[in-house]
């Protein structure tokens, strides 16, 4: 095919600028900390891949790695399908849509460090709802000092964070489905999981792809809420890969390893995005 | 510049990158590529086949550095010999 003018992609230059500084030039700089040994600006040591070595072998970086993807893992089979639900669940007209999309909204437009602090306090066995209920129940309920109950306590914190995003996509994913497939549905006495597995899920296709992955980043780049609940504690159980790099850039100012270990972290989001999108389009280019 | 630490290895690996860029735009532009099936399970242009390659690349050089003693132009051989094949038959 003849392309006849290219002059559109000059509307594209202000993006590149903008991301160029946003996120190029500060990776490249990360790629240039990554080989040296850096005390300050001024006098730094080329080692080469020397902290990429270290940082491969290091036990802290496989221990975070293994809990970040439980983690994420955990979020996406408990958020997507609950979203879908919740989605499938609201009405379609009159004044409850208004007021289930306010509903929705209002996790979202939490901080995270202050959904920390209401999730501290929620899981205090003592003036807690969470904690106490719990405990009333008669479990031994403590996110502070059980590193169990710290897991479930940071996954429930997740889930009412952000379940509302994937419910809001799903939901505008299903008002975009014309009414003809209903109607053609119900001439065929399609049963309500033949209309869901058969029109709505495969017309929610792009929407559950972009809720999948920006659910997938943040769950995997997760650092406040943890952080404000549990300080990666007890121990090191809730320490997920952000606070594990965070206290060796900041906490260590070992800023060699810490770049190595970020482009690392880099290239493992890289390469589950790409994995997960090209899976999800695969039957697109097919069809 | 300073404040971004150059090292010469380091610019030498982003002066390769950009040149691929240009080299794969001028590329298109002159001889425009379609999307193809190589022994890769997905259709792919000729810029998905340099991004996998590249990607390939970055693990293979992460997989030497974690699992043997080898000098890294042994990797990078290997990932060369991986990209041209990815970009030939991928």
């Amino acid at each position: 095919m003849k392309t006849y003018n290219n002059k559109a992609w000059w509307l594209v230059l202000p993006v590149f600028v903008l991301v160029a500084f946003s996120a190029i030039i500060p990776m490249m700089t990360v790629v240039n900390y990554s080989v040296q040994d850096i005390f300050d600006p001024s006098t730094r040591y080329f080692v080469g891949t020397e902290w990429y070595r270290e940082i491969l072998a290091d036990p802290r970086l496989h221990d975070s790695l293994v809990r970040q993807f439980i983690y994420s893992f955990c979020v996406l089979a408990i958020e997507v399908p609950l979203g879908i639900v919740v989605a499938l669940s609201m009405p379609r007209r009159g004044l409850g849509v208004p007021f289930s999309l306010i509903l929705l909204s209002l996790p979202l437009l939490v901080p995270w460090n202050v959904v920390g602090t209401i999730w501290q306090i929620i899981g205090r066995e003592d003036i807690g709802l969470y904690g106490w209920t719990l405990n009333s129940l008669g479990l031994d309920y403590n996110y502070a000092s059980n590193p169990r109950d710290a897991w479930i306590t940071v996954l429930v914190m997740d889930v009412w964070h952000w379940t509302s995003l994937v419910a809001l996509l799903c939901y505008s994913g299903l008002r975009s489905i014309p009414d003809v497939y209903y109607q053609a549905a119900r001439i065929d006495r399609a049963s309500h999981w033949a209309v869901f597995r058969f029109i709505q899920l495969p017309k929610l296709k792009n929407v559950l792809l972009i809720a999948v992955m920006l659910r997938f980043m943040d769950s995997f780049m997760i650092y406040t809420e943890p952080f404000v609940l549990t300080g990666g504690g007890p121990g090191t159980a809730t320490t997920f890969l952000s606070q594990t790099l965070t206290q060796m850039a900041l906490g260590q100012f070992d800023l060699g390893r810490a770049a190595a270990f970020s482009l690392i972290y880099f290239l493992i989001i890289l390469l589950v995005t790409w994995v997960f999108y090209t899976a999800m389009t695969h039957n697109d280019d097919k069809g | 510049m300073g404040w971004m630490a150059w090292t010469l290895p380091t610019a030498l690996f982003f002066a390769g990158i950009a040149a691929l860029l240009v080299v794969m735009t001028v590329w298109q532009t002159v001889s425009p590529g379609r999307e193809r099936k190589g022994f890769l399970p997905i259709s792919t242009s000729r810029g998905d086949r340099l991004f996998i390659g590249l990607l390939a690349a970055a693990y293979g050089h992460l997989l030497v550095l974690a699992l043997t003693d080898w000098p890294l132009w042994i990797a990078t051989a290997i990932c060369v010999a991986g990209m041209t094949i990815i970009m030939k038959w991928g």
